[in-house]
């Protein structure tokens, strides 16, 4: 059987989760296609074609394609799926976007954000805020399924798939594209970063949230990420919020300072290798999933952490 | 203007979940169940829309036991104007049933606009916002942040991976929403009293003429591998020195 991973890109360049979702579609089948939808991204396609086990690369282009518009992937993909047993696509917000939609018009069930595929019909994923694992299985002609990419290890490369042109739909007529407006950064992207410094509502201002996180995750090369009571109060923007709703990471080291580690938040962060806390109150449920807990006010620990840091 | 809020009784968000010693899910008895934080969000943002003499009328509907009909009251304490029940005792429902379920209710109702959760905090699917679009061949805006509705079409600004994007989608539409679009009122207690005056219909899931049957099979339900305890150090320079030596991530 053949299976369909859908790409994860900005049209110039591939991002991770891609590989990792091949990982998991490997495991599924020896027979993986990787779609590269977007606008002029013939470079995104390219790098498909170089990831090892990648049997086709197709690539399809249009403006709302490029704005991820999830209609114009409904038009694209469901017509596609007469050739494949399964579609596997990386449950980001671009993925969750639009994979339930695909589902629902193949009629099938979602299997949604698995963390490891047991065979080709069954999978185990995460519930109640990754407080219990689900083991499902399917027994449907097709399978949709969305995958957490940080439970799986990248594809290599070293592949030489061929990239083939597939024609886009026309436009859907009822959705616009009216503007978008992305966080720049220098740092490396939050879900597949090695160091992650996190800060919670404890900073109590967007100012101090930038004055301490931002130079502490400068000087271990980080990424930035924050609670979800640090997103709602205005400290951090959204795409910071690591939890059950927000990104899901497990880098090697994940450093929460000021979280008090709410069930949420735990959920997106307790895969990590190893997890450092800073919070001032000795029973914080963070220290309950700490390797390593400081009981101190950030205030003094941060800047005594950077000297030590050297 | 007619809008439909779908609400789910869930869990408590703070509520621990565990699981059942027999793996066969997840223990809910006894456990505090409550709205799901998302639908108290679509519910406040329905509720706002009428206050701004957008909306006319909000239709809360909930697919799920016959103890549902609190979470539904609530939704009626918080502002919506009438309730339907669609009993689904015995059902563990997916995603996509629920969705179907949804059509037929939205075929009956003929709401402009469905505002509904992003996702569930029990199943964590994310997915019945978008396959109810889909199956009504509607325009969808999820993991809304900001809505603005007029003139037969919607505006929303969506929290998408790298920061937020705004679309413009014609109505009739789906919008399921995130976070930060509102902070959901309590209901005042004199609301709570007008709300068991409010009607609530319960229909049978049969009576839809749906097919909600299962399509996956749960094979078991098991608790995560848990952390191995960890420890306390003394100071900053404790905590670098055991990061390089000891755990190896410096």
């Amino acid at each position: 059987m053949a299976v369909l991973v859908i790409a994860d890109h900005d049209n110039a360049s591939l991002k991770d989760s891609t590989h990792k979702t091949v990982t998991a579609a490997l495991a599924v089948s020896g027979e993986v296609d990787v779609l590269v939808a977007g606008q002029e991204a013939k470079a995104a396609a390219d790098a498909a074609a170089k990831i090892s086990g990648v049997r086709k690369v197709l690539l399809a282009e249009s403006a709302e394609l490029g704005q991820g518009l999830a209609e114009a992937f409904e038009a694209l993909v469901v017509p596609l799926m007469g050739s494949y047993e399964a579609l596997l696509t990386p449950a980001t917000a671009q993925g969750k976007n639009l994979s339930p939609r695909i589902a629902a018009k193949l009629d099938v069930s979602q299997i949604s954000d698995i963390v490891q595929v047991v065979d080709a019909n069954t999978f185990v994923r995460p519930i109640y805020a990754g407080n219990a694992l689900e083991t499902v299985q399917s027994s449907e002609a097709k399978k949709v399924v969305t995958v957490r990419p940080t439970a799986f290890k990248a594809a290599g490369e070293g592949g030489s798939a061929a990239v083939e042109t597939a024609a886009a739909p026309a436009a859907p007529a009822k959705t616009r594209f009216v503007s978008q407006e992305l966080v720049k950064s220098a740092r490396p992207e939050l879900t597949g970063a090695k160091i992650v410094v996190s800060g919670g509502r404890a900073l109590g201002s967007a100012e101090e949230f930038q004055r301490v996180i931002e130079p502490l995750a400068d000087k271990l090369g980080a990424a930035v990420g924050a609670s979800r009571a640090a997103v709602d109060a205005g400290y951090a923007p959204n795409d910071y919020q690591v939890g059950q709703t927000g990104k899901v990471v497990a880098p090697e080291l994940y450093v929460a300072v000021g979280i008090s580690g709410a069930i949420q938040h735990l959920a997106g962060m307790k895969d990590s290798k190893v997890i450092v806390a800073i919070n001032k109150d000795p029973d914080a449920p963070i220290f309950q999933v700490a390797d390593y807990g400081l009981v101190a006010d950030y205030k003094s620990a941060v800047p005594e952490l950077m000297s030590a840091l050297g | 203007m007619k809008v439909l809020v779908p609400v789910k009784r869930v869990i408590d968000y703070n509520v621990k979940a565990r699981v059942k010693a027999d793996q066969s899910g997840v223990d809910l008895a006894n456990v505090k169940m409550s709205m799901n934080p998302f639908d108290e969000i679509s519910v406040e943002e329905a509720v706002r829309l009428k206050e701004k003499g957008v909306a006319s009328e909000i239709v809360a509907v909930s697919v799920g036991p016959t103890q549902a009909q609190e979470t539904l009251r609530t939704a009626l304490a918080m502002g919506a104007d009438r309730a339907i029940l669609v009993n689904a005792e015995s059902a563990d429902l997916e995603p996509l049933a629920v969705a179907k379920v949804l059509k037929a209710v939205v075929a009956e109702e003929s709401p402009e606009v469905v505002i509904i959760g992003k996702q569930a905090i029990d199943g964590d699917n994310n997915a019945v916002g978008q396959m109810l679009a889909a199956l009504l061949d509607w325009p969808q805006a999820t993991f809304a942040s900001a809505v603005e509705i007029g003139g037969g079409k919607a505006k929303v600004s969506r929290e998408v991976d790298g920061g937020l994007q705004t679309l413009e989608v014609d109505l009739p539409a789906v919008i399921t929403v995130d976070l930060r679009l509102n902070e959901p009122r309590y209901a005042s207690l004199p609301n709570i009293m007008k709300a068991k005056k409010k009607p609530l219909d319960v229909k049978e899931l049969a009576s839809l003429g749906v097919d909600a049957a299962p399509r996956l099979k749960v094979v078991k339900v098991t608790e995560p591998a848990k952390r191995a305890g960890g420890i306390k150090v003394e100071s900053a320079a404790d905590l670098v020195l055991k990061l390089k030596n000891e755990a190896g991530v410096l």
